[in-house]
């Protein structure tokens, strides 16, 4: 039970996007004792993982560090950031740490700083797969091992034992590898020891900062209320506001299920969840659920597939638009014998698609009889196979017929816009999510560690 | 027969996680979301027919105090393969935009 209702200031959807000053100093004004977010997801793609690099830019995750760490320090309040680096492998929480640390220096503070690691060891999940210990998520089949092995990196999201373990702990930042989104935001209520249900899905409702308001361009972040009986949320920006629509309508956003969530250890139920306007800027949220589980954490894996080459063009000539599907499929035709005769390819060795940017790049579909013809069209190549140098020569082989591809065969050569020349630009592999999966674990820290850094103690040394 | 843009104030999709796809379909109202919401129309077929769905991952939760509904359907390729066209699934919505619909009997 609380004494006292928590306050969390979630200052941005991701760590990166762009804290605001004034509202971190409106949320500590109404009295917040947490900071709280995460700085990444799955969303952006598999490079992120595989590669254990950031998709934001180090500056301006060094931009929020600065704000946030100094606001935290400052009112001596934890500060709490979850999937460090977007994919929150090793290498991303330590690309993290080394910006923390450098802040630190800046700001001539010496925090307490834990770092959560959950990427995982091949030959322990390979143990794991062989105790029956990991099930597919659908619509995933069984694990083979062959998917572990072709994985560059593999994490397993965290729930709330870690962070709460590390708060119990005494640190003032933390920061997390792979964590839910819900998890990084959640887990201070928690260990203060507000109710499950709510504090899941306050964490929820704020994971994308001010998403979840009216106005989501006006602002970056919230503030949760949690207490004993549910949640309030607010905008950070005093000229935004939240309303039930908005509110609820975020338990949607990017999920498959909008009355249900699983997490590292339970199910959060918000189908009977009230919500009602408390006051012009916030909501107030009960009747939200947590049903107990046993404990699973989702993997994570990427691996690098086949490799691409693109090219790119614009067209304009009429005559080709008004007869843009044929020209289309002549072209790939010939490109695709182009490449059989010159590199001697086999039709399993390689792929190439041309994508009609101004008609129907998005579906690929072919589209109704009575469109009518596009203005302009952007005609990107893109050629796939087993190496970089492969894909290479394909666009080079592919070059000339590409360049001059004619409507008719018995008409002048037509130069189409080029973009750019030299015109083949090799755009490294295709990367890919290879693990849809969930693992049963002994306890919620068998497949984590953690390191502590005590930057007193290292300059007492 | 109206299409779906006829009788929604908003259509949205997304990615819900790299495996799946989410669609979020706000009618215009109470009568509305009562006559199509559930409509046959917007069955598994359909996803099956535009995008190439496997029929049993489709899953539809109609949400009346938002007078929304949600389908998902598992992806047919995972986000961000070799032939990836639309890595957060942003667009597949408009292809929803004109399926006719019949309301439900």
């Amino acid at each position: 039970m609380l004494e006292k209702p928590i306050k969390i200031i979630v200052p941005v959807g991701s760590l990166g996007a762009g804290v605001r000053e004034e509202e971190l100093a409106y949320g500590l004004s109404k009295g917040a004792t947490a900071i709280a977010t995460d700085a990444g997801s799955t969303d952006s793609g598999a490079a992120y993982l595989a590669l254990g690099v950031s998709k934001n830019n180090r500056g301006s995750v060094k931009r929020d560090l600065t704000l946030l760490m100094k606001a935290a320090y400052g009112a001596q309040i934890p500060l709490i950031v979850g999937t460090s680096g977007q994919a929150g492998g090793d290498k991303n929480v330590n690309w993290t740490r080394d910006i923390a640390l450098e802040v630190a220096g800046e700001l001539g503070i010496k925090p307490r700083i834990a770092l959560l690691y959950s990427e995982q060891d091949k030959a322990v999940l390979k143990a794991k797969n062989a105790d029956g210990k990991i099930t597919p998520l659908p619509p995933s089949g069984a694990l083979d091992d062959s998917a572990i092995d072709a994985c560059e990196h593999i994490v397993a999201a965290m729930g709330v034992e870690p962070y709460i373990a590390a708060l119990e702990d005494g640190v003032d930042i933390i920061l997390g590898g792979r964590t839910t989104d819900t998890a990084v935001i959640s887990c201070f209520a928690l260990w203060k020891g507000a109710p499950w249900g709510p504090s899941w899905h306050a964490a929820k409702v704020a994971e994308c900062g001010a998403q979840c308001s009216d106005y989501p361009t006006n602002g970056s972040g919230v503030l949760l209320h949690i207490d004993n009986e549910g949640f309030e949320v607010e905008p950070l920006s005093t000229t935004n506001r939240c309303s039930p629509h908005s509110v609820s309508a975020h338990m949607l956003y990017e999920t498959s299920n909008p009355y249900h969530l699983t997490e590292p250890g339970g199910v959060l139920d918000v189908t009977n969840a009230v919500y009602t306007q408390a006051d012009e800027r916030t909501v107030r949220v009960t009747g939200s659920v947590w049903n107990k589980k046993p404990y699973t954490m989702k993997l994570e894996g990427a691996g690098i597939g086949r490799y691409q080459t693109v090219m790119l063009i614009g067209i304009q000539d009429p005559k080709i638009l008004s007869r843009v599907d044929e020209f289309h499929d002549n072209m790939l035709e010939v490109l695709n014998e182009r490449v059989k005769k010159t590199m001697g390819l086999k039709d399993d060795e390689f792929h190439i698609s041309l994508r009609m940017y101004g008609w129907n790049a998005v579906s690929g579909e072919k589209l109704p009889a009575d469109t009518p013809p596009p203005r302009e069209i952007g005609v990107l190549f893109v050629a796939t196979a087993e190496t970089q140098e492969i894909a290479s020569q394909m666009a080079k082989a592919c070059n000339p017929y590409f360049f001059h591809f004619p409507l008719n065969l018995d008409e002048e050569l037509p130069s189409h816009g080029f973009a750019f020349s030299p015109a083949d630009i090799d755009r490294g592999p295709v990367y890919e999510f290879l693990l849809n999966h969930v693992v049963v674990t002994e306890n919620p820290m068998e497949l984590l560690r953690t390191n502590f850094i005590d930057l007193k103690k290292e300059e007492a040394a | 027969m109206p299409t779906v843009n006829d009788v929604c104030q908003h259509v949205r999709s997304k990615n819900a996680g790299p495996f799946w796809v989410t669609f979020d379909l706000f009618f215009d109202g109470d009568e509305n979301f009562k006559k199509y919401a559930t409509s046959p129309s917007l069955g598994p077929d359909l996803f099956n027919r535009l995008f190439g769905a496997d029929t049993s991952t489709v899953k539809a939760f109609p949400v009346p105090s938002l007078n929304m509904v949600k389908i998902s359907y598992g992806r047919s390729s995972p986000q961000g393969g070799e032939v990836e066209r639309d890595m957060h699934c942003g667009q597949q919505f408009v292809r929803l935009l004109d399926v006719e619909l019949d309301a439900v009997s």
